[in-house]
This record gives C-alpha cells, structure tokens and sequence, in this order.
C-alpha cells in the first residue's frame, strides 16, 4: 500500500447524498479479476451526461472528491475504492461514510475524511466559484485546509500509523503467529468445519 | 455489567487485544464467491501465502451465474473468466466450492444456513455485505472487501475496532398480513439508510422470537441497508430446531456441548446498548419502497410522499431525485404503480418459505398481461425442496417463469436484468439506480406483496386480490 502523508490538489464537488457503490462502480464492472482499469466504470451512468461534474473541463485531475453525507454505501466491493483510486482521487471528504466503504478505502491507502457538513459545504461552494482551488488534506496534522478554510478531522491512531507509514494488514497480522495459533488449539470441538467428517 | 449477545460472540473471539489498537478477531467460517475473491487469491499468490483454513472456507457461485441454460458455456466471456478464476484458485488452494450444476450451490448466503456451518457464537464473514444474513442464528456475521478477505485467508482473523451496539425492540404481535420483509422495510425506513451505522443490531422482542429462521434470515440480510455491518437475534429453541441433523450440525456429544453453550447467547438482563429502538409490531401493515434507497418506503396504502414534505434538505433532494428517476409523482396512490417484472428470490428472499408464501398467492390464479414474473430459488436444495412440494407447477401454472438458482435479478451482473425504463417489484433488498439493470426501476416488496403485485398488475397485497377475484367470481 502507498503511504499518504499529505495531499493537496483540485476538488471535484458531488452535491449528492447517498451515493451508493452501485453509482460508484456498476456491478457488470465487477466481473473483472483485476486490482486496476476500473476508472472508465467510476460513476458511469452519469458521466453519460455531459453535464455532470466529472466531465467538465475544468475538473480534469482533479484529485480531491468532495462528496455528499453517506458516500460509498450499499455493496461490499472494494472496486468502489479501486475505481476511485484507478480514476486519480487520493482523498474523499464527506460528512459521513457507510462503514465497509471507509474500512475498505483506509486498507488501500484512499484516505476518507469525516468533516461536518457545514465545512463540506464551505468546500463545496469554494470549489464551485473557484475550480482551480487546491485542497490540502495532512493526514500528518489531521487537517483539510482550503482557501479561508482550516478544519481538522479525526482518523484514529493505528488507522492513521498504518496509512502514514504504508503498512499492509497482513504482515502486521503475521507478527501475531503465536497469539493465532494458541487461540486455534483452545477453540472447542463443536465448532463447525467445511470439511465433511 | 451483563454484556450484550454481540459483545459476548466478540468477546469469544478475540486473539489478541492491545490497548490503541482495534481486536484481532478469530473468524470461524469464510465464505467465498467468484466476485470479491480473484484479485484476494491474487494477492496470496503474489506473496506466496497459503489459505490458512481451508476446514473454515467453502465457495460458491451466485453473482455472475445463468438461471436459464446452465448446461451450456456461459455466453457472458467476462463472467465466464471470473466463474473459471474461482475454480482455478479454489483447485489451486484446495478450497471446497459448489460451482454452478452442484446440488449445494446457490446464493452464498442460503448455502450456508442450510448446510449447517452457520451456527450461533460463530464469527461469519464473507467479501459480501448480505453476509448479516446470518445474524438471525445469533452468529456475528459481516460482509468485508476484498483486501479482508484476503487477510482472513491468510491468516483467519480480522483486525477490527469493536462496533457500538443498538437494541431494536419490535413489541407486540405482527398482524397476520405483515411480513419480516415489511418488518425490516418499515425499520429502514424509521432509523434510515445511515442509522445503524456503527452499530451491531440485535433485533428483540416478543415479534422476533415468533419468526422462523427464514425470516429471522429475512430482517438480518437487510440489516445493512440500516447503514449497519451485522445484525443479530439470540438463538432459541426455534434456531436449535432448524440446525439440528444439518450437514454440519454438531452431532453427539458436541451438539449438546453446543447447545449448552448457544443457550448462553443472550443479552444479559443488565446490559447496556449504545442505542435503542422500539417498534410496535401492532402498528406495521406490508411495506413497499418507492425511491432509490432502502430507506425510502411507505406503507402500501400511502401515496408516493411529496419532497417538499421533508424538512431536511438532502433528503429533500434525495426524494427529488429519487422520483424523477423512478418516473412517479407525489401524491400517486402506491397501489396504482403499475409493473413489469416480478421477481421473487435473492438473499433476502429466496428460501423455502418465501417460495410458499409466493406460491400460495398465485396459486389457481394468472399472472397479469404483460407482466412478467421470475421465481429463482435461493439454491439448488431449495429448488428441489419447491419441486418436491410442487411449487415450480404453482408457479409455472400461472404463467410465471420457474427458474435455476443464483443470484439472478437481484444485480445486473447475470443475465437476469430489467430494460432501461421498466419497472420491477422485486423481493430483494436494493432498489439502487440501475441495480437490477441500467435504468431499471425498482420497488422493494415482500413476497406476498409481489405475487399479488403480479397477479394484478400493480403494486399490491394479498388482501386486494381477495377482492378482485370475489368480484370476477361474482
Ligand atoms: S442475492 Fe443479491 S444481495 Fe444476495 S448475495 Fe446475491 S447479489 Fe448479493
């Protein structure tokens, strides 16, 4: 995973609410076996209207996706995150994530970030007026700074170490070898098991 | 402090805790499908690990399978590739897996009730959010993403930050015509799309101990759509009923040693949840959606809402958005929306019951003109239980489409899809834009709801069609 220290780059404001992992990536993209080439598939439906945020010029790589409350929720799929990501958004801000969404994107270095939806507002309007204004999001300091705008969020300690330093999940979970397997010799008998007996 | 049945399964489960850092979780039974499982088995390979666990791992196909010609190649090339992924990697790591043709294939989340392996005090995960589903055993079940299912393949755990807990009460006694699916639509509806974010649900009272398990399985898959990862009911003397003699089940002196210990599985007297809700089960009546989330649905006797009605102005907007999409206007009466497409199936509900409660509204009766009505089992088991008991005859006799089991209708990735502009009434849980095909719409219903629906041509209950058919009777 690629480590994030600090971000700053052009927003991308998507005035919706709810916006599910079905919008995000439509399900016939999931059938893909890959990891990467799902930026096409990122909001497909409406990126058939010219009209929608993303095609316009003026939001061309743009990095920062500045989202409505309750992004990313629906479907487990991780393709959610990847699209993004394979699209060139290193951060969301939004009001509020649904959960799998956010676990989902803090395991692939996509850091989401919780502001009051006042502050999305702020950016919102900010971005608008202004699409050439930069957003700076230090995971460091906890902080999204924008013009005339400093707002500090939370992420919590070890979320925050592991992104800082690009840490992957397993290999920290491997350090734990023994403590796994003396709870797999005291589990009891009744447990059930795949296998036929 | 008595805990809550969440905090107990937690608890019973952790590997490793530390202060600052979330639990490391023992996870009991892994459930893979073709979807969210090629780039995990990717990333084993990449690192050369191995499953760790292949007695706590079984796959299956659902997503990306045919219900109609499974004996012939699959016509779709990408699902086809994604369904041959699986079986290499499944062969390659020797993991079980009942691909499509196999009698123990179906919908992940039927396949693993009814083999047994979803038992009470398990930890349950699966790279699929419906994998609450089988919270209604008392399991602690969570849907994760693909970079978890890898990490649980590798290493059986989880690492993860312990969520809050929130009591749902539902009092009293559902009237006769209500439904778990009206039940859980009702409960959406009242706490919202985000409300049990953060939260295990443990849904209680007197209503939920008289559910079956089929639809104690009904309110749990739909727990996520609550914004929640898990919902949870105690197991009882119904659960142990259901599990008994099961594939699976503990046998001997394990199963009583099982139960012993499922009998503890309670919320204690004195916990304390981090929320509660009541709902009077008195008070519900069968529920549909007219929007394009979960949480947007009212009873079937009320009118399409009018968005200028909500205070809130992103719901205000949601609702705006929602109607123009699905092509109603505030005001219009729920039971005159007229359908295309019935569907009765997915994980919410495809099971033995819903298939009989479907059949048992169709039965002697048509399908409307023009309406189209698709009925998918869950799984092949339950497919052959329909056709023992002679359903696919109800179903077929009234003009409905009896189909092979899968996934189906219930995602746009088989198939099994709605045209741009038409309209469905689906036993599902997502009526998302485009979720059962590229501009389809969707009503969410209960199967009661839905084979009247399709009986009469619009949104409808049971209790209208009585109606009908005394009047042409008359
Ligand atoms: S039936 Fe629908 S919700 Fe259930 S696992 Fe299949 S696609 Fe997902």
């Amino acid at each position: 995973m690629e480590a994030f220290t600090a971000h700053t780059g052009r927003a991308v404001p998507l005035r919706r609410s709810n916006v599910d992992t079905d919008q995000i990536i439509p399900a016939h993209w999931l059938k893909k076996v890959t990891r990467d080439g799902f930026e096409d598939g990122l909001f497909e439906a409406w990126r058939k209207d010219p009209e929608f945020v993303l095609n316009k010029p003026e939001r061309q790589g743009a990095s920062v996706l500045v989202a409505g409350p309750d992004f990313g929720t629906g479907s487990s799929r991780e393709h959610a995150v990847w699209a993004l990501q394979n699209y060139g958004f290193k951060t969301v801000v939004s009001s509020r994530f649904a959960d799998i969404f956010r676990g989902n994107s803090l395991k692939n270095g996509l850091l989401t970030v919780v502001l009051p939806q006042e502050t999305v507002d702020r950016l919102w309007s900010l971005v608008e007026a202004d699409p050439d204004a930069e957003i700076t999001v230090d995971l460091q300091d906890r902080q999204v700074r924008a013009q005339g705008i400093t707002a500090d969020f939370e992420l919590d300690e070890n979320a925050r170490w592991r992104l800082l330093n690009g840490l992957d999940d397993i290999s920290i979970t491997l350090q734990n070898e023994d403590a796994i397997a003396a709870y797999e010799s005291g589990r009891p008998a009744h447990k059930p098991s795949t296998i036929r007996a | 402090m008595g805990r809550t049945l969440a905090e107990k399964v937690w608890d019973d489960h952790v590997v490793r805790r530390a202060e600052g850092e979330p639990d490391l979780l023992f996870i009991d039974l892994h459930l893979l499908h073709e979807v969210t499982s090629p780039q995990a088995f990717d990333g084993l390979r990449k690192n050369g690990r191995e499953v760790r666990r292949i007695d706590l791992t079984i796959a299956t196909e659902d997503h990306n399978t045919p219900t109609l010609d499974i004996d012939k190649p699959i016509a779709d090339p990408v699902s086809r590739v994604q369904l041959e992924t699986l079986r290499k990697n499944c062969a390659e790591f020797g993991v079980r897996l009942h691909p499509l043709g196999d009698v123990e294939q179906g919908v992940v989340h039927v396949v693993g009730p009814q083999l047994g392996l979803t038992q009470p005090g398990t930890t349950v995960v699966c790279g699929d959010s419906h994998t609450s589903t089988h919270g209604a055993f008392g399991a602690l079940a969570f849907g994760i993403g693909t970079s978890q299912v890898e990490h649980v393949l590798a290493t059986q755990t989880l690492p993860l930050a312990r969520p809050k807990t929130m009591a749902i009460t539902i009092d009293g006694e559902l009237p006769a015509e209500v439904t778990a699916k009206d039940l859980i639509l009702a409960i959406i509806a009242k706490i919202g799309t985000g409300g049990g974010q953060g939260y295990i649900l443990e849904y209680r009272g007197a209503a939920i101990e008289k559910l079956s398990m089929e639809a104690r399985m009904t309110i749990c898959n739909m727990s996520i759509e609550a914004g929640a990862r898990a919902g949870m009911i105690a197991p009882d003397a119904t659960t142990f009923d259901y599990l008994k003699g099961r594939d699976h089940a503990p046998q001997g002196e394990d199963w009583d040693a099982a139960v012993a210990y499922w009998k503890t599985l309670k919320s204690d007297e004195d916990a304390v949840f981090d929320a509660e809700v009541v709902v009077d089960a008195a008070s519900l009546a069968p529920f549909v959606t007219w929007g394009t989330n979960p949480g947007q649905g009212a009873p079937l006797s009320a009118n399409v809402p009018d968005p200028a009605s909500y205070e809130d102005a992103s719901e205000r907007n949601a609702a705006e958005k929602a109607l123009e999409y699905m092509g109603l206007t505030a005001g219009q009466a729920l039971r005159d929306i007229k359908v295309d497409t019935v569907f009765v199936g997915s994980c919410t509900n495809g099971r033995i019951e819903d298939l009989r409660a479907a059949a048992s509204v169709v039965e002697g009766r048509s399908v409307a003109d023009g309406v189209r009505m698709l009925v998918v089992p869950g799984s092949v088991r339950v497919a052959l239980q329909a056709m023992d008991e002679g359903l696919d005859k109800v179903f077929t006799a009234a003009g409905a489409e009896w189909r092979h089991a899968g996934c189906s209708m219930c995602l746009g990735m088989n198939p099994d899809q709605l045209a741009p502009g038409e309209r469905s009434a689906s036993t599902s849980n997502r009526n998302f834009e485009g979720r059962q095909g590229k501009g389809g719409r969707t009503h969410l219903v209960s199967p009661q709801v839905a084979a009247a629906t399709a009986v009469l041509g619009h949104l409808a209950s049971p209790a209208d069609l009585t109606d009908a058919t005394a009047l042409v009777e008359a």
